[in-house]
């Protein structure tokens, strides 16, 4: 076999021209377009890869990327194999694009109880790969050039990316934090949006708000009350929400997930997204689904249909099997969606003590297994480096990693651009950890500790 | 205040779909379905057992590396290597991506945007043009056209005219996609006309999208040409491949794209920012399946040639029963479609006042009152060519026996019912 056999002038330049990237060279030379399409500018960048490869070459101990180092429930993995031994060899083919009929009715099933409204699982549930193609049909279906979409900051860090490769415009409203005045820790529930602010931020060019709730760093679950100021606004301005609900089921302490779209006049204006990953505890699976009314959801079953078209048979078998399990235990102490919640709460508790117990101020999460705590106290160790255009708490984060083996995301990968440096003294921790690692993390905190205090 | 919210302009007028309409149709368990292209054979044991083994595996169930799982990429990198006879990094000159669809779609939307055009050959796989125009480009059609004047015995009599080809590209012609071997005809592309498409692409500075699916199902006689190996194509070249149609497992929905980095680079953004990663278990269990295939390349029981025998005498078979019908099938040359003429029927359906093609009116009448199922030719077709193709209907053939044999029980009987 001839190999490489009559190099064209064209390899030749393109081997002397290395990391050029935006024009591919032409034997005549005129080519001076660029080759990749404009939508990708600005959403190259990614935390996660910087971060993913960092904590794989360095770290003893991860609490950073968002997934649990214990094993997902038995009694889905148990649901998987079973699929697999059952004879059905039908189950490694196609199955119904908008989603296998098992899942859409269990998922339509369980969600009518949830809302309290009858739902049709062809037309009202549609299953995606992850959560994160579902936010993506969202945007590709509904945002359009010029429309603008409300980000709530801190926020999960594609929301950005996604919205401007839809053409559209973000437009961010913070949650600001209000310390307790008696010096405790602070709780999520003390980082709010301010009304006026908020309401500032509608205009008639508002598409959509993304909700996050619970909210992904932070951890907060919003309120009644804040959903419902949410709500009365896009309901003025008639505008839509795209509701991530990933962590539904992780609120702690009693507290209550509630869905905006159970809210007045929302449910004809809301999308609702959910995880399979998030839910039993397999992100591997990459099983998300939408929840929402037709007219909306046809749209992201056009864009679905012309993007990826089927998802993985065999996952939502099992996933379909795992919630008609929860729907028979929903409520009971079996369930696990209760117990699920209750270890993690634990482990939340561990961990804030853990934290607390070192100098580092944990903001305690209502929900999710994020933790984002203030870590001004250890400042010291790594220095500020005057007009670096790198935030603080990403320095932090990455040296943390490399010195003391300890993974964690800075708070700033969860603001814009703009706004990176708004607080750039708080890390993510992820507390979905075997007892072991959390115990782990803390010999690490309590030795560098130590260390300060002895220095 | 009335409902403004409407779909957004990138979808528009890409919401109906051929399958949406026919696979309902044919979901009636008491049609002999050969339309969709969906194999009713077993994958074979290694792979399903391979899946079974990832199951206790804890790791296995949470995220992967976002451009691919790193056991997979690398088989994959191996395979290629083989086959192509170059290097081929795995981190950077692959993505995987939900199915080949996935990675057409990374790859248009990575590539093409308004103000480009981009050549479909045609009849063409459906979801080129809405990927296309879900851009914002604009698509240009090129018929394949039946050499011998309608009489075509085999895949290989219908042909690109170079001439024609060759004025279908302008200086806004971004790329072209081809798909080898090809889906709905089962034409395998020879390197001359291959050759004919890489120097216009070179002339030109087109991309070419190679969309290789069945790359594996190529017939005796037939060989498979990597368009990417032809001097001058790697640079500008995306190869796309399936695990599905490699592995008879369409339902793990796993594909891959592979080129130059600095154009997978870009796919690898779009991916980033559409669904990040794709299922663990799947890519590993795939992981494995590719080793275990990989070290009997040399070995005629490996499954890439394997598949590729059975399904040979399957075609050989359908062939026969649809000529016994009076039927003029076109003998595919690779891939498990087989078009057929069916004027020669004579079938009268101008009594059904549907505004549809003849092909369409025909397979919903051969359903209802034939119980087979087959998809009409003219869903594959651009507006301007329907009316050249909507004679031909085309059935999948990678089915088990008894389905077949229950083909051949409503095509035996075929004359002796009046329609």
């Amino acid at each position: 076999m001839l190999r490489r056999a009559g190099q064209s002038l064209c390899h030749f330049l393109l081997e002397k021209n290395s990391g050029a990237g935006r024009s591919w060279c032409s034997r005549e030379a005129k080519m001076s377009r660029p080759v990749q399409a404009r939508r990708l500018e600005g959403i190259d960048k990614n935390i996660w890869v910087e971060f993913v490869k960092l904590a794989a070459t360095y770290s003893k101990v991860n609490l950073g990327q968002g997934f649990p180092d214990f094993p997902a429930p038995e009694f889905l993995t148990e649901a998987f194999s079973r699929a697999l031994g059952g004879g059905n060899h039908m189950l490694h083919q196609y199955t119904r694009a908008f989603g296998h009929p098992p899942l859409v009715k269990v998922l339509a099933q369980f969600f009518e109880k949830l809302l309290g409204r009858d739902l049709d699982p062809m037309t009202n549930v549609m299953v995606t790969v992850g959560a994160y193609q579902a936010l993506f049909c969202c945007f590709q279906a509904l945002v359009d050039e010029g429309d603008e979409v409300i980000i709530i900051e801190p926020f999960f860090d594609c929301y950005e990316p996604m919205v401007k490769m839809a053409g559209g415009t973000p437009v961010f409203v913070p949650l600001r934090p209000n310390p307790p005045k008696d010096g405790k820790l602070m709780s999520s529930a003390d980082w709010q949006l301010d009304p006026a602010e908020l309401a500032s931020k509608f205009s008639e060019r508002t598409k959509a708000i993304v909700l996050n709730s619970p909210n992904n760093p932070l951890g907060k679950v919003f309120s009644r009350e804040e959903l419902g100021l949410i709500a009365g606004l896009c309901v003025k301005h008639d505008v839509l929400c795209i509701s991530d609900e990933v962590y539904e089921w992780l609120v702690y302490d009693g507290k209550q997930h509630i869905r905006i779209a159970s809210l007045q006049g929302m449910w004809e204006r809301t999308v609702i997204i959910g995880s399979a990953g998030k839910t039993f505890s397999a992100t591997g699976w990459k099983v998300g689904w939408v929840v929402g009314p037709d007219r909306l959801l046809k749209h992201l079953r056009t864009v679905h249909q012309n993007s990826v078209y089927h998802c993985a048979t065999i996952a939502q078998e099992a996933v379909a099997q795992g919630f008609q399990r929860e729907l028979m235990l929903y409520g009971k102490p079996e369930s696990y969606f209760v117990q699920l919640p209750k270890e993690l709460q634990q482990k939340r508790d561990w961990l804030v003590r853990s934290l607390d117990g070192v100098g580092m101020k944990p903001i305690i999460p209502e929900g999710t297994y994020f933790l984002v705590a203030d870590i001004s106290q250890f400042k010291s160790d790594v220095p500020d480096v005057p007009n670096s255009d790198e935030p603080y708490d990403h320095r932090f984060a990455k040296w943390m990693v490399k010195n003391k083996g300890l993974a964690a995301i800075p708070l700033s990968a969860f603001y814009s651009e703009a706004h990176k440096n708004s607080y750039t003294n708080f890390i993510r921790f992820c507390f979905a950890k075997e007892e072991a690692t959390l115990k782990a993390a803390n010999d690490i905190l309590q030795k560098w500790k130590q260390e300060k205090t002895s220095s | 205040m009335p409902f403004r919210h409407k779909n957004t302009r990138r979808i528009e007028g890409l919401d109906s779909n051929v399958w949406v309409e026919f696979t309902k149709v044919a979901a009636d368990p008491s049609i002999v379905n050969l339309g969709q292209g969906l194999p009713d054979i077993s994958p074979p044991s290694y792979v399903k057992e391979e899946l079974a083994k990832v199951a206790a595996v804890d790791r296995l169930n949470q995220y992967t590396r976002g451009f691919g799982h790193p056991s997979l990429v690398k088989a994959l990198s191996q395979v290629y290597e083989k086959v192509c006879g170059r290097k081929i990094d795995p981190l950077t000159d692959i993505l995987v991506t939900v199915g080949a669809y996935g990675s057409l779609f990374s790859t248009i939307q990575a590539l093409i945007e308004e103000g480009d055009e981009v050549i479909i050959i045609e009849p063409f796989y459906d979801c080129y043009e809405p990927m296309v125009k879900m851009a914002g480009a604009k698509p240009v059609f090129i018929p394949l056209r039946c050499k011998n004047d309608g009489n075509s015995a085999s895949s290989a009599d219908w042909v690109l005219d170079p001439a024609e080809l060759a004025s279908k590209f302008n200086s806004k012609t971004k790329a072209i996609i081809l798909n080898t071997p090809h889906n709905p005809i089962g034409k395998v592309f020879t390197r001359e006309e291959l050759q004919v498409i890489a120097d216009l692409c070179i002339k030109h500075d087109t991309l070419c999208i190679s969309d290789e699916v069945y790359e594996w199902l190529v017939y005796k006689g037939n060989k498979h040409i990597k368009i990417a190996m032809l001097p001058g194509m790697w640079e500008r070249t995306v190869t796309i491949g399936s695990a599905g149609k490699t592995y008879s497992v369409t339902g793990w929905k796993l594909g891959w794209s592979i080129g130059p980095e600095y154009l997978i680079k870009h796919l690898q953004v779009v991916h980033q920012n559409t669904l990040y990663t794709c299922p663990t278990p799947l890519q590993e269990a795939l992981a494995q399946a590719f080793w275990t295939d990989y070290r009997r390349m040399d070995d005629p029981d490996c499954y890439f040639y394997s598949l590729s025998r059975e399904l040979e005498s399957k075609r050989d078979r359908m062939a026969q029963l649809l000529k016994e019908a009076g039927l003029k099938p076109v003998i595919p040359d690779g891939g498990y479609f087989m078009i057929v003429d069916v004027s020669t029927l004579n079938v009268d359906l101008s009594d059904v006042d549907e505004k549809q093609p003849y092909d369409y009116k025909f397979v919903k009448w051969m359903i209802a009152s034939k119980k087979l199922s087959a998809i009409p030719l003219s869903a594959f077709c651009g507006p301007e060519t329907k009316k050249q193709f909507e004679k031909y209907i085309r059935f999948c053939f990678i089915k088990k026996d008894s389905t077949l044999d229950a083909a051949e029980v409503i095509l035996k009987n075929w004359n002796k019912q009046t329609g």
